[in-house]
């Protein structure tokens, strides 16, 4: 295992996905404790959908694929968050409406041009080759962004999550809050979704608040545990990915529901 | 000099006026109690006041040492806070917030007078217990005592007593009482307890829907106004009555519709 362990660190590419991938990883859970349990968890879903189409159209357009699908996702955001408090579409029909159209424009817009090539096709499912310098650093930035957010502004964040209306009463600035929360989210999810995948990364948002809820009742506690349990499923994960060969996104994906199902059943027996 | 002065106010929302043109006014230790119809915009009130509906038209006033951030609110339960992982200190503790300012944690001080209100609710055993885990009565103490951390000077509660059983509407009841009497606590509150508000609110607040306060006065002569007789139907049981051939003159049946009212039915 240490062979493989320190062949693993000897690969520039690898370090990156680490790196960045880690973080990415921890920024997921933070802000998923948040949308979770606000009943916004497909919002991560929704947003990787959008930056699936951003970063198709940016592959045909031949540009950077960050400088398009950013600036995308977080429009994206905001839209849903808007949808979502117009009470003539519901938040998650809207959240599906916007899903559905974006992969339709990527994949046309692909189709148009040729067809599906390995670019989109680890857009999709990701690859562990994706992460560069530039995605390194955006994944730095982002999660001290998500870290000062939650250790200075972690009882507001609480307050707003329990009960956005007591919040709001009592002079915090929800909307503020709740619109910083999915500019964050689509940031981390663009970032996240090529070595993740459109069709994984969601996962990595909602599965440590489910498996941190299991077992420990505080919200304190969840946000910790779930940031430790979101981590360490990621090297799991990748460790799995490469010493067996399978994809990086799956193989995390089944890393992180088999501690899922460990704490699920940790915490049913706890109850006995 | 008013805690709170609310003139010609109209609530609503971004798609039209929800209540319109409500004046009144709180003093310290005042006992209010808001009814009206469902749907006549008794929630959008308070939400004017708190800020989370807007002001059409009309103003809103402070005073007597009260300012925005004096206001304690005990919201209707939302579905999502039952399997919310959170404890009942936690939940407690964050009715502070509008005192942090920019603090990012609570200091000693407000634990201890987190813990000494939670313990004054007979909850000091619960402080750690999980939220999702109290029965609804518990959880309404809890909310209660974080809108006191906010402040213990005006509460606006909002249908308390949802959802409880009958001893812990009671017990929800007494604690009110209790503050407004021992703490000369401000009160103002929606409800749909008839009884309740007769006998327990000094003044009653009826919200009519669309055409503004029915009646605002002392809750002793809320059940002989207009609004009241309209709103119970009592006319129409007078009639009633009445037309059943009842021997007693029109003055003795309404009297003993008053006081059916206040031992509690709510339908008379």
């Amino acid at each position: 295992m240490f062979d493989t362990l320190k062949l693993l660190f000897s690969y520039d590419f690898i370090v990156r996905a680490m790196v960045a991938g880690g973080l990415v990883a921890l920024c997921c859970a933070l802000l998923g404790v948040s949308l979770v349990l606000k009943r916004f968890s497909m919002i991560g879903d929704g947003l990787s959908h959008v930056g699936f189409g951003a970063l198709s159209v940016a592959a045909v357009m031949n540009v950077a694929p960050l400088a398009i699908a950013i600036p995308v996702v977080i429009v994206a955001a905001f839209f849903i968050l808007k949808l979502g408090k117009d009470s003539r579409v519901q938040s998650d029909s809207a959240i599906a409406l916007v899903s559905s159209v974006s992969i339709a424009i990527g994949v046309t817009v692909t189709s148009l041009n040729g067809g599906l090539n390995t670019d989109v096709y680890s857009y999709m499912f990701g690859s562990i080759l994706a992460m560069s310098k530039t995605d390194v650093y955006i994944s730095v930035a982002l999660s001290v962004a998500v870290l000062i957010l939650f250790l200075f502004f972690y009882h507001k964040i609480f307050a707003i999550t329990f009960d956005s209306d007591f919040a709001k009463a009592t002079g915090v600035k929800a909307d503020l809050y709740n619109m910083l929360i999915a500019i964050l989210t689509a940031l981390t999810i663009v970032v996240g979704m090529r070595i993740m995948g459109t069709m994984l990364i969601s996962s990595l948002i909602i599965f440590p608040t489910l498996s941190a809820t299991s077992v420990v009742k505080g919200f304190r506690k969840v946000v910790i545990l779930s940031g430790i349990v979101s981590v360490i499923c990621f090297f799991v994960g990748l460790y799995n990915s490469y010493s067996f060969n399978l994809p990086v996104g799956a193989s995390i994906v089944l890393a992180n529901f088999v501690v899922f199902c460990i704490l699920m059943l940790v915490g049913k027996i706890s109850k006995l | 000099m008013a805690q709170l002065r609310c003139e010609n106010l109209s609530v609503g929302y971004e798609d039209g006026i929800v209540v319109s043109d409500i004046s009144f006014e709180l003093n310290k230790g005042d006992y209010v109690c808001i009814v009206g119809e469902n749907g006549a915009g008794k929630s959008s009130l308070l939400k004017g006041i708190l800020g989370l509906a807007q002001i059409k038209t009309g103003r809103i006033e402070y005073g007597d040492g009260i300012g925005r951030a004096d206001i304690g609110y005990l919201p209707q339960q939302k579905d999502y806070q039952k399997n919310f992982p959170a404890t009942v200190i936690e939940v407690v503790m964050s009715g502070f917030l509008n005192k942090m300012g920019f603090r990012p944690y609570y200091n000693k001080s407000e634990k201890e007078k987190a813990l000494e209100i939670l313990a004054d609710f007979g909850m000091a055993a619960y402080v750690k217990a999980s939220f999702a885990s109290l029965s609804g009565g518990q959880k309404q103490r809890v909310l209660l005592a974080r809108a006191l951390c906010a402040t213990d000077k005006l509460l606006l509660l909002d249908e308390p007593a949802t959802g409880l059983d009958p001893v812990a509407t009671e017990e929800l009841y007494e604690l009110l009482k209790r503050l407004n009497r021992e703490k000369k606590t401000t009160i103002l509150m929606v409800s749909h307890d008839m009884n309740k508000a007769v006998s327990d609110a000094g003044i009653i607040l009826h919200v009519n829907k669309g055409s503004g306060c029915g009646y605002f006065g002392p809750s002793s002569e809320y059940l002989d106004s207009d609004a009241a007789r309209h709103f119970l139907g009592l006319d129409y049981k007078e009639k009633n009555l009445q037309e059943k051939g009842a021997k007693e003159d029109p003055e003795t049946v309404k009297e003993k519709l008053n006081e059916r009212v206040k031992k509690g039915e709510r339908y008379v």
